[in-house]
């Protein structure tokens, strides 16, 4: 594949790995977040921890879209599911997310429910345009990323007068929570997040641009690399990271050049300012209620506004018990730390949402990671060095 | 008493003699509905028109509840597989080939010599009878290619709604020749791992042509039939130890599956495994992992190592393996785990499929 397969050259990660043990200094720790979920898979399935010093170490944040997405949000849609005849439309990793009483909306759709998977939001308007004497609710979610098509979808609804046709908007916002993390790093209870440094997100930049992090690396001291989801950008961005440090340096870097600009994407930034505004606050999954968060739909595009046209009230609703989501989001905990993980918790039968989506870290530790045991590697000839 | 008699004496008797059918089935317009399951004249004439008539053999046409034969000796092996895929017509196949072909090599996975099999039909009422040729007809074809006749058969129909159009369910019987031992327990540390060919192609056809999810590929389903390849392996390497056709789950899931039963680890190697770049690229795009991708035309073989180099030239040399490849070995690891040394330089665990990352595609 052009283009991808030159970000994965093992002839080029052997030199950075050699730079990387040279210039990360042994007398000290790095504790690097790589705040999504992109990143994360690509760290298990490249493996690039094995080419790593063990004094670098990735903390794994909370940039999953269906792992923030708090329990009471999709107990919602179950119930616009159940109570109104509409055709609710989502991501695949959404379907199988455990809401409250282990159900999930795969299990609403096998009792009878109406739901379907899509891969796009192109999908949900076709299936309006199709069912006409039907109503069709997208449940929206992620980050800024996914939510450009949302307002596309919404804009073209409009245009073409599909009033069967609305969303359930659940989009979130990067940098703020990346500032409740970097907020909570004294307190929590007397826990410490240790996060020298991040890697920042690759896709949601390529929307937003790298201006927004300018901010947390000044008032918060932390250098922020803006990395690409290939493992080769993974590991030049944390020698980037690494050097930063080691210099005393805090600044915005971008690895990501070849997509990521300092000002981003201003069409699809201008077209989601069009159609949805800041909500004052908003639940997130791992960080409690995060201020001007996530977004909503304007007032003048209400008629295609699920939240409005059904009056969904916005369930709360607690975590699974004994589930440390939370912690593990905020990079507190590791999920071999949670009691679940991988005895009640696996992704055959997820209870907490960071085992549901491959992107998600219990799901990311469970299938690339549970039995890593280096002795065992080593001693059946596989190559670590 | 002859035809000729017959007619007489139902002439004397005030009646005419017609066809049994009054017309044929209409492929054109026509559609599958109760009485074709009701086990009445309908039904006769189905079985009659199209089953037995694309299915033909002598065994078939005895017209019984059974199908009678003797078997050379030998360990006799049988298998079955349900099909259910979706859509039913696929980019280099169709439900009937796909019922043909799985079952084929699910016997020969034992290292036998597949013989006949037997096809069971659930209907959905309205399924056009045009599909339904088509499906037959693609069945027969299969069958004949690989020399395994359909002898024996069932055809249920089931009320709109209540089905997807289509369900063939087919079982396969065969004989292993004298030597030949192969089973999912035997792989042992030092084995080697072979597969077949490139990886994923079923699984990519089947996607791209979903209903939700068109995108254009010239990628094909493998689906074909294994035994001609396992005859030349067999007879090359009589020792083999494991054979599997890594369908549903892909490569993954299969030699997990064989770790697990053999209680042996596995190590991969990805910069062996073939895989077509289209279908890298249609993973890459959907998110899918290549090893997790459905099969239909390749299999897994585990054999000592002093007979990979010589299998592996019998595999490339045959049309249904000429991608052939060594792609990892076995180790003594007792959890059975299966691991990869990634192109990248790293190792990863390579876990079971958890969940389905396709709904039916085979």
């Amino acid at each position: 594949m052009r283009y991808i397969d030159e970000f994965r050259q093992q002839g080029l990660a052997k030199p950075l790995a050699r730079a990387i043990h040279k210039e990360a200094d042994p007398r000290r720790d790095y504790y690097l977040m790589e705040f999504c979920g992109g990143h994360t898979h690509a760290i298990f399935r490249y493996g690039i921890q094995d080419l790593l010093p063990g004094n670098v170490h990735f903390v794994h944040g909370p940039g999953c879209p269906v792992c923030v997405l708090p329990v009471g949000r999709i107990d919602d849609a179950i119930h616009l599911v159940e109570t109104q005849d509409v055709i609710l439309c989502s991501y695949g990793d959404m379907l199988r997310v455990p809401a409250s009483k282990r159900r999930s909306l795969l299990k609403v759709k096998a009792a009878g429910g109406d739901v379907r998977m899509v891969y796009s939001t192109q999908d949900a308007l076709r299936i309006a345009r199709d069912n006409p004497g039907r109503q069709v609710v997208f449940f929206a979610i992620g980050f800024e990323t996914t939510t450009p098509p949302t307002a596309v979808a919404i804009r073209q609804a409009q245009a073409e007068q599909l009033e069967n046709f609305s969303v359930f908007c659940n989009h979130v916002l990067t940098p703020p929570a990346i500032q409740s993390i970097l907020n909570t790093t004294d307190e929590c209870d007397g826990e410490k997040v240790a996060i020298d440094g991040f890697l920042g997100p690759s896709h949601v930049s390529a929307v937003i641009g790298s201006q927004p992090y300018e901010f947390f690396a000044e008032k918060f001291r932390k250098p922020i690399v803006i990395a690409g989801f290939e493992p080769l950008d993974v590991m030049q961005s944390t020698l980037m990271l690494i050097r930063q440090l080691n210099d005393g340096r805090s600044m915005v870097e971008n690895e990501y050049t070849r997509v990521v600009t300092r000002e981003g994407n201003s069409k699809a930034k201008a077209l989601v300012a069009e159609v949805m505004e800041l909500r004052d606050t908003f639940e997130w999954r791992g960080l409690g209620q995060v201020p001007y968060s996530a977004l909503r739909i304007k007032p003048t595009y209400e008629a295609f506004d699920a939240e409005r046209r059904y009056e969904i009230r916005g369930s709360v609703v607690g975590d699974a018990k004994g589930c440390e989501c939370p912690s593990i989001l905020r990079g507190l905990k590791r999920p071999t730390d949670c009691k679940l993980f991988g005895s009640v918790c696996t992704p055959e039968n997820p209870v907490g949402s960071c085992m549901v989506s491959s992107e998600g870290v219990c799901a990311a530790y469970w299938s690339y990671g549970r039995l890593r045991n280096e002795s065992t590697l080593r001693s059946a000839g596989a190559r670590l060095d | 008493m002859d035809a000729s008699e017959t007619r007489a004496r139902f002439a004397r008797l005030g009646l005419v003699l017609i066809r049994r059918f009054p017309s044929h089935l209409d492929y054109r317009q026509g559609s599958v509905d109760m009485t074709h399951g009701g086990g009445g004249r309908a039904m006769a004439q189905l079985i009659g028109e199209l089953f037995v008539k694309y299915l033909d053999n002598e065994l078939l046409r005895q017209s019984n509840d059974f199908a009678a034969f003797s078997l050379a000796g030998g360990r006799v092996v049988i298998s079955t597989d349900c099909h259910v895929v979706s859509p039913i017509v696929f980019p280099g196949g169709d439900i009937g080939s796909l019922a043909v072909h799985g079952t084929v090599n699910d016997v020969s996975m034992s290292g036998a010599r597949p013989l006949y099999l037997s096809a069971g039909f659930i209907l959905e009422e309205g399924l056009p009878l045009r599909v339904l040729e088509r499906v037959v007809a693609s069945m027969a074809r299969a069958s004949r290619n690989a020399d395994v006749p359909v002898i024996a058969g069932d055809t249920k129909v089931v009320e709109r709604g209540k089905g997807d159009g289509i369900f063939i369910t087919t079982t396969g019987i065969g004989v292993v020749p004298e030597g030949v031992h192969i089973s999912g327990n035997r792989a042992r540390p030092g084995d080697q791992v072979l597969v077949s060919g490139t990886l994923g192609d079923h699984g990519v056809a089947i996607m791209s042509s979903r209903e939700n999810l068109e995108f254009h590929t010239t990628i094909e389903s493998d689906s074909a039939c294994l035994h001609g390849l396992v005859a030349e392996m067999v007879a090359a390497a009589p020792g083999i130890h494991c054979l599997r056709d890594p369908t549903r789950g892909g490569l993954a899931t299969t030699l997990n599956e064989l770790a697990l039963q053999s209680g042996v680890g596995i190590v991969l190697w990805e910069d062996q495994i073939p895989i077509r770049p289209a279908v890298s690229a249609a993973c890459e795009l959907l998110g899918l992992d290549p090893l997790y991708v459905a099969n239909e035309g390749k299999l897994v073989c585990i054999c000592p190592a002093e007979d990979s180099d010589r299998l592996l030239a019998v595999m490339r040399s045959h049309p249904q393996g000429k991608e052939a490849a060594i792609v990892g070995r076995v180790v003594d690891e007792e959890q059975g785990l299966v691991w990869m040394e990634t192109r990248f330089g790293g190792s990863r665990v390579v876990d079971w499929l958890a969940g389905e990352q396709l709904p039916r595609i085979c």
